[in-house]
């Protein structure tokens, strides 16, 4: 062995050296994905049971006092039981039907978040009397777990069973929409600007280094530019779909610049040439051959800046946009609030019913973005042209 | 030929008509850029009307809403240092090991299907973080203390940092990785026909030439560990605190902006008005971060004569 002059004492230890690294390479990519999977676990372990609502079958009394005050239409016992919702929703709909009047049924009633973390094995705090109660229910088949339309249909609400997305998502279409209507113009035009017209100016220089800063600036500094100028400045209503939508459309404006601009670029000259060939003016040439070429492109860039502005929070909680909103906002001048604030909202509370509703508010946000993000793949493979 | 002619002069000004407004489109990105600073420098110089700069940035008491409030923000700065610092320690190593797994060993397949993952990390929008580090990291990192005889604070800088770290690491291996696979393969090639192993190319020579390039991806991080609001609004404290104990609750610039914009203070008061003068720190120290890392990517590019990052 120690005759070969190429033998090096190190080398063994070389080696495990290079086992090692690679493995702690390997490792730390596979902890990435870890974190990744860990925090899907989660969020779905957390927010699915939030789909399903408990109801219990009880005995409902339509008397005369049960239409002035709800709770007396369900036997004494078992009020503590029922969601304060439900009580008030009674009168309401008991008064559109008179002809109830003096009559018993067996109803499905709301329960309430107490009993519906306990039905589902999660902490609650009901007291031993009730849990009595609740186990009697069930052994008779009384209690059922449903589809929680309440979720989808209402909006917040600080009854926590009676608490939905509704309006939170009604208000991130709105602020979608004018962040989309303002952005994807601004940025098509400067994009074309850009690659068409102004090509290698001095101004052309300074803007792209200005895209550039503005890609990193933080986003909560937005808000406070939406603070200080839409609504100190120019005086438009807080907490609105409209001040929320401008502000994240100067936000989004960068991400649809450049890929805009890159879509633009991979428009070969020759289509140009040939235009100009023909005699078509220089706005003939970009607007009937160079855009419709690559519109696939600046959408797909439009959808993954749309993708991130749904999700963000910290300008709009600047802008106000965490208000209580039970109603959805019906245009873009009523106040709002947007899926991430209304998450934000939730996860503050300290109702354990609320963090299940946070999650499963999360997992409707997760499956938006996903869309987004397929749509776009797809409208890329789809559109992609090989020059 | 009279009509060819004014064809020619309605057409360029039609041109003149389109670029103008195309221009203006284009000032747009221009004025948003002034807005926010004219918007931070303005209600910032306000703030300073009514409190002293000095005692702004070498004070460590922070105490708005009280009589004689107090504005120091060292505590703030402090508890943002020690968040950003705690997240670089997880994301920087992971990133840069999880790149360097990615370009110089994974094979095609691997490689496609694990980068997208990755940015799937990305993509989660920072509210679903907060709510992670709030209600699964700081209770298992109180337990963990706990078990190990330490006393942590449900709201430690322990958990927002751990998972602003985790937020990080695509930012940071993305980018890592663009810069690590434009390394030519000339200098791996020479290096193993010299007799190194696979790791010690990568230690002693791809990494030190792709160097910029992951400082830059370094600086970036950093610059969105700044930034980063809802993490830390969620899942940090809200006092100022001078520690070096990452269990305690500390607070951060962000924490403090959205604090004393969402009170129930009057605007102009020195209260929200503080708010101002920590965004306009923020933007300047985001701001020099990102310059100089576009700087380094634009050095690393001009040695290497690589285009496609």
């Amino acid at each position: 062995m120690n005759h070969n002059p190429f033998y090096d004492p190190t080398l063994k230890k070389r080696h495990r050296f290079n086992r090692i690294f690679r493995f702690f390479a390997l490792g730390s990519l596979i902890l990435s994905l870890f974190f990744l999977f860990i925090f899907l676990f989660d969020m779905v372990s957390k927010g699915l049971p939030a789909y399903k609502q408990t109801y219990l079958l009880l005995d409902v009394e339509y008397t005369e006092q049960s239409l002035d005050d709800g709770r007396m239409a369900i036997d004494r016992d078992y009020r503590a039981v029922v969601s304060r919702a439900w009580f008030r929703d009674f009168s309401v709909e008991f008064a559109k039907k008179p002809e109830l009047m003096n009559t018993k049924a067996k109803v499905w009633v709301l329960a309430n978040a107490e009993v519906d973390q306990y039905v589902k094995g999660s902490k609650h705090r009901l007291k031993d009397r009730e849990i009595a109660l609740v186990d009697r229910l069930k052994e008779e088949g009384r209690v059922e777990k449903r589809l929680n339309l309440i979720f989808f249909l209402t909006g917040d609400s600080k009854i926590p069973e009676n608490s939905g997305f509704y309006s939170a998502i009604v208000g991130s279409v709105l602020t979608m929409l004018v962040c989309m209507a303002v952005a994807f113009p601004l940025g098509v035009m400067t994009a074309i600007y850009l690659e068409e017209f102004g090509k290698d100016g001095k101004i052309s220089t300074l803007i792209e280094v200005n895209i550039n800063n503005l890609n990193a600036v933080p986003s909560i500094l937005f808000g406070l530019l939406g603070l200080a100028i839409f609504i100190n400045l120019f005086g438009l209503p807080r907490s609105t779909p409209l001040v929320g939508g401008l502000t994240l459309a100067l936000m989004t404006l960068p991400v649809i610049i450049v890929s805009s601009r890159a879509a633009l670029r991979s428009v070969p000259d020759s289509i140009r040439q040939a235009g100009y060939g023909l005699g078509l003016t220089k706005i003939q040439v970009v607007r009937d051959h160079v855009l419709p070429l690559a519109f696939p492109g600046m959408m797909t860039g439009s959808i993954i800046g749309l993708a991130q502005a749904i999700g963000e929070t910290a300008p709009l909680i600047i802008v106000g946009m965490i208000a209580f909103i039970p109603d959805a906002p019906s245009g873009v001048m009523d106040a709002a609030t947007v899926m991430p604030a209304q998450i934000f909202t939730w996860a503050g509370m300290p109702e354990r019913a609320y963090i299940e509703r946070t999650a499963a508010g999360i997992l409707v946000l997760l499956a938006v973005l996903i869309s987004l993000n397929t749509l776009a793949i797809y409208l890329r493979k789809k559109f992609e042209v090989k020059w | 030929m009279k009509s060819f002619q004014t064809t020619k002069r309605s057409n360029e000004i039609k041109e003149k008509i389109v670029k103008w407004l195309l221009f203006s489109a284009t000032a747009v990105t221009i004025l948003t850029t002034i807005a926010i600073l004219f918007s931070i420098v303005f209600e910032a110089i306000e703030f300073f009307k009514l409190q002293s700069f000095w005692y702004f940035i070498t004070g460590t008491e922070w105490s708005p809403g009280v009589e004689g409030a107090k504005f120091g923000a060292v505590g703030i700065f402090a508890g943002t240092f020690m968040i950003t610092f705690i997240a670089m320690a997880v994301a920087l190593p992971v990133g840069v090991l999880s790149a360097v797994y990615l370009s110089e060993y994974a094979g095609y397949g691997v490689r496609n299907t694990f980068k997208p993952m990755l940015e799937i990390l990305a993509g989660i929008p920072t509210v679903v973080y907060g709510f992670f580090a709030a209600l699964t990291v700081a209770p298992l990192i109180v337990e963990i203390a706990g078990f190990l005889g330490l006393n942590a604070a449900f709201n430690s800088a322990l958990a927002s940092g751990i998972v602003m770290g985790i937020m990080i690491i695509p930012i940071i291996s993305s980018l890592s990785d663009d810069v690590i696979k434009s390394v030519p393969d000339s200098m791996r090639n020479g290096s193993l026909a010299l007799g190194m192993t696979k790791t010690e190319t990568i230690i002693h020579i791809v990494l030190p030439a792709a160097s910029p390039g992951i400082i830059s991806a370094s600086l970036l991080g950093i610059s969105r560990a700044l930034g980063e609001t809802m993490i830390v609004v969620m899942a940090a404290g809200l006092r100022p605190n001078l520690t070096w104990n990452p269990l305690e609750d500390m607070t951060t610039v962000t924490v403090s902006i959205v604090n004393a914009l969402t009170g129930d203070f009057a605007f102009g008061t020195a209260e929200t008005l503080s708010a101002f003068a920590l965004g306009l720190v923020l933007f300047v120290v985001t701001l020099v971060l990102n310059l100089i890392s576009v700087f380094m990517i634009k050095k690393f590019k001009e040695k290497y004569k690589s285009n496609n990052l």
